[in-house]
């Protein structure tokens, strides 16, 4: 029922009266974040274009606000912020454990077969 | 959580099923099973793109510059936000379902239907969408030339400007036509021929002095690399192989065709999530008009709906990042 919501997010920062004012303002938050991501994909500021990590800056803020974006879908939209925590558990530590780990294989892979190519070991631009 | 109502006659019985650590009931938790299993399949594909995208890491196509156009803005450069709208519709219509699962809690059955009318038609404006941005994708617009070794030459001016084929290359009468069944083997056929010849291309090249090549290496600055006027003229001399407009599973003007395949492939089968969601929410939004949960007392099959729908919004949260940011 509604009382049973969790009705704060940001840590506390803003808290709502009732559960449709939390929804809403969820997507006001998330239009905030799709919107600078939007900004910073045309602009591309000459400040963000710096490497880090093999990646460039702007790219690392992407991934860190999309990171953000899904943070807030799970949490207030699927309601994991009211589930218990074994089931959150349950659902997130193991899609991320299992996602991070196919992702760092498959990059390094796909880095070292770069690398190949690049070398000269195999002719691909004729 | 308390409006669960499922009642199997077991409560109490700890070794007989009654005990609920989770505190949820067995079709919300099976939803979240299949949702975990769903995103590892994502992530699979997702994962597979940034494989090639590494492999390519030089010579990828910048996505800024394929999907830069909007309906009824013909002929304009407007680089993402087209999916920036498609994006916003999606997240819109997760919320107009999360208004419905609250109004479910509080069995206002006025307020779930008219939220998961809302709902539906987001996720119909999302698909239509879609498929514009594919027929676009598909029919190209600049055109360019495929060299012996799979890569894409394709123009531009001497501003770096990019130039369609149509602009400076002129097609002459061609004897050879595009071989469908009913005009010669019945059993085989062929997909459309291209407008240009390469032959043609280099006459309309050498014709306009102000045209170059640009190749699919990136430079320093992470754009890419313009060649001179006679390096331009060697290159397709020597390596022209087939004129490509637009792209599919084999050739793709924009670069590398791995980028298509995985472009039609992602998108593609989240598109099939969003076309499946629109279609039980069809079907949960007939039952609620029909009072089928009002007699039941419990919204719940609204929210499991829920949590798929909301699910199809995360992952398309991170094709957007992935193929259309970074």
């Amino acid at each position: 029922m509604a009382q049973d919501h969790k009705l704060e997010i940001l840590r506390g920062l803003v808290k709502f009266k009732s559960n449709t004012q939390k929804i809403w303002g969820v997507l006001i938050l998330l239009s905030i974040i799709t919107a600078v991501e939007v900004v910073l994909g045309i602009y591309k500021p000459e400040v963000f274009m710096g490497h880090l990590l093999g990646m460039k800056i702007l790219n690392w803020i992407f991934i860190i606000l999309t990171i953000v974006k899904a943070y807030y879908i799970t949490w207030d939209f699927m309601h994991m912020r009211d589930e218990t925590k074994g089931l959150r558990r349950a659902v997130v530590w193991t899609a991320i454990f299992l996602i991070l780990y196919l992702v760092f294989i498959l990059l390094q892979e796909g880095g070292y077969v770069f690398g190949v190519y690049d070398n000269g070991y195999i002719k691909k631009d004729f | 959580m308390s409006s669960t109502v499922v009642t199997s006659g077991s409560e109490g019985k700890t070794w007989g099923g009654g005990n609920e650590p989770l505190k949820a009931s067995y079709g919300k938790m099976m939803m979240w099973f299949f949702i975990v299993s769903d995103a590892l399949t994502f992530s699979g594909f997702l994962a597979a793109y940034g494989f090639s995208r590494f492999k390519f890491i030089d010579s990828w196509p910048i996505a800024d510059e394929v999907f830069t156009h909007v309906p009824f803005l013909h002929g304009q450069e407007l680089p993402m936000i087209y999916v920036a709208f498609m994006t916003f519709i999606l997240i819109m219509s997760s919320v107009t379902m999360v208004l419905a699962v609250d109004a479910g809690h509080h069995l206002n059955k006025a307020k779930v239907t008219f939220y998961m009318f809302l709902t539906i038609i987001g996720g119909l404006i999302f698909v239509g969408s879609q498929a514009w941005e594919w027929a676009t994708f598909i029919q190209g617009d600049y055109g360019a030339v495929q060299t012996k070794g799979g890569n894409i030459l394709q123009f531009v001016d001497a501003e770096g400007h990019r130039v369609a084929l149509r602009d400076f290359v002129v097609a002459e009468p061609k004897e050879r036509t595009q071989h469908e069944r009913k005009s010669g083997l019945w059993f085989t056929s062929e997909s459309a021929l291209p407008t240009y010849t390469v032959e043609e291309v280099i006459h309309g090249l050498e014709a306009h002095d102000n045209v170059l090549v640009r190749t699919q290496t990136l430079t320093e600055e992470g754009e890419k690399t313009i060649l001179s006027r006679a390096e331009s003229l060697e290159i397709i001399k020597a390596n022209g192989k087939q004129v490509v407009e637009g792209a599919n599973l084999h050739v793709n003007e924009y670069g590398s065709p791995l980028f298509a395949d995985f472009f039609f492939f992602i998108t593609g089968f989240h598109g099939f999530h969003v076309f499946s969601g629109v279609v039980i929410n069809i079907i949960i939004f007939f039952n609620v008009v029909l009072g089928t949960y009002e007699k039941r007392k419990s919204y719940e099959m609204v929210e499991k709906v829920g949590l798929y729908w909301h699910f199809v919004d995360l992952v398309w949260v991170f094709v957007f990042t992935f193929f259309y940011l970074v």
